[in-house]
């Protein structure tokens, strides 16, 4: 036996309400009312559990119906074993304290959607049968409508200065990286007079969209010492979700990184003065914005202040998304892997003229729109 | 509009959900309701999504409500849109709490000076093919 055997149980365990040929049910219903009977069974309610498991759907589908909000979430897709693969995931999780409760959820409707058409996933999902019809679709409109409930709050041209000083400052990082997609200076005129794609988004308020891959390598840290390369150890990492469709978004000026950075903070033991570097998804300049308030660098509607007079750029008082980020360096789609490619790089010491030899970053990655967060913070001795 | 000219994305009606298009159908705008929290919910769901309860019900919307955000798409999302650029998307909050996204359409171009997230607005129905409807706002 090792250490972690038998430290956890399944405590609760049920079907949906009617299995078999259910022609009136949707997957997702299944879910719901199965995790309800499960809970009941267990003796615990919806608000016990803080990590959700769930494959088909992405876990943001499931737990945006269900009306959850995890603190841990694993929409690993590996088949029909998935559920039996997340009981070990769920030992990993507890232990290391990321959920105390996990729920592990299933709904499919398999017979019906033979018959009917469309039942999963396509459009059995909420968000191309309610936002998709009106043409809302993809991040630009999604990301702008939560952009216009921060103007409407905190100032039209305060926010407006604040992207403008965001995709200025970005492109300044981009033009000390030799493998930046954008490197042409850019200046707060050409920010102003570049087209619109979705307003309030200006084209330069918007991310690139280029190929790439990335990827890392993850070991224990008495192993990490006997490697070639300097190791960066993670400090804390955390995570949060709390819809899946724009609409459905708590507060449009508040992302989930307002759980998933103070959870990865205090398990770092570190504060905001320990920070040398933030890498921040830059999926449009706004991004940067909610999320340096959602984080915590400054409270609610100060962000503007926080990035005034170019004092993200190389030279200024705070180092943000030292790569060019996804504005000018590069975008693939899912850009997370990229922030944690530039801490590493800026840790260790190797990234030229732009290093800001941090001993100690802060990685916040975001996902959907504006869905999902995941914080990291990353040090070297 | 007819169902062979109409080329932007339709909703395929669910089980969950065939009430909600029927009725929009009818020109009516209904949502869910939980009587265990007594809060209003859109998009529908058989359980609720603020207490996890399970007296859920159908009610008719008043339809009425303020704009709590809104883009004005220039690019087309899909190539299907580009015939309606530029256009006003919008998440409603109808008067009883519950989000609606949508349209909102306006007369002539878009201009973010007139359009303004808190101004009211109001449930219109575009008849958008012969099976479905679309519930879309207007200034109220």
């Amino acid at each position: 036996m090792n250490q972690f055997s038998k430290t956890v149980a399944i405590v609760g365990a049920a079907e949906s309400d009617e299995i078999g040929n259910v022609p009136h049910k949707s997957p997702l219903a299944h879910h719901a009312e199965a995790a309800n009977n499960a809970l009941a069974d267990a003796g615990l309610k919806l608000s016990d559990v803080d990590g959700l498991f769930s494959a088909g759907y992405s876990t943001l589908t499931v737990a945006e119906y269900m009306g959850l909000k995890p603190k841990y979430t694993d929409s690993t897709q590996v088949g029909g074993s998935s559920f039996v693969i997340y009981v070990a995931h769920a030992i990993a999780a507890i232990n290391a304290g990321y959920c105390d409760v996990a729920l592990v959820t299933h709904g499919e409707v398999g017979r019906s959607a033979r018959e009917r058409g469309g039942g999963w996933p396509g459009g059995g999902q909420p968000g191309p049968q309610f936002e998709s019809p009106y043409g809302i679709i993809g991040p630009p409109i999604s990301y702008g409508m939560a952009c216009s409930n921060y103007m409407s709050r905190y100032g039209e041209d305060r926010t407006r200065q604040a992207l403008s000083e965001i995709a200025v400052s970005t492109r300044k990082w981009a033009q000390l990286n030799p493998k930046a997609y954008m490197r042409d200076p850019m200046s707060f005129d050409d920010y102003h007079n570049s087209r619109w794609i979705a307003w309030p988004f200006h084209l330069l308020d918007c991310c690139l969209v280029t190929d790439a891959g990335g990827a890392i390598v993850i070991t224990r840290a008495d192993r990490a010492r006997d490697l070639p390369k300097e190791p960066v150890y993670v400090l804390g990492a955390a995570e949060h979700h709390d819809h899946s469709m724009i609409s459905q978004m708590p507060d449009l000026t508040v992302t989930p990184a307002h759980v998933s950075g103070p959870r990865a903070m205090e398990m770092a033991g570190v504060g905001f003065n320990d920070i040398d570097l933030t890498m921040i998804y830059d999926s449009f300049t706004y991004t940067v914005l909610a999320t340096l308030e959602s984080l915590g660098y400054c409270k609610p509607g100060e962000g503007p202040d926080f990035v005034a007079n170019q004092r993200t750029a190389p030279g200024g008082e705070f180092a943000l998304n030292t790569s060019g980020g996804g504005l000018s360096y590069t975008h693939s789609g899912m850009y997370g892997m990229f922030l944690l490619v530039e801490a590493v790089r800026q840790l260790r010491g190797e990234c030229g003229d732009r290093n800001v030899n941090p001993k100690i970053a802060l990685v916040n990655g975001t996902g959907g729109v504006l869905s999902s967060t995941g914080t990291t913070i990353l040090a070297v001795d | 509009m007819t169902s062979q000219s109409y080329n932007k994305p339709l909703p395929v009606p669910q089980p969950e959900w065939d009430f909600y298009w029927e009725k929009a159908k009818a020109h009516e705008l209904w949502i869910m309701r939980c009587d265990d929290c007594n809060k209003s919910y859109f998009y529908p769901r058989a359980l609720c999504p603020e207490c996890f309860g399970r007296n859920t019900r159908w009610v008719q919307s008043s339809g009425k409500g303020t704009l709590l955000g809104f883009a004005i798409a220039h690019r087309a999302p899909t190539p299907a849109f580009a015939d309606m650029v530029p256009f006003v998307t919008c998440i409603v909050e109808l008067e009883d709490g519950a989000r609606f996204p949508s349209n909102l359409v306006v007369d002539g171009e878009p201009d973010p000076a007139k359009i303004k997230v808190g101004m009211a607005v109001e449930a219109i129905f575009d008849d958008v093919t012969d099976a479905i409807t679309l519930p879309k706002f207007k200034p109220a």
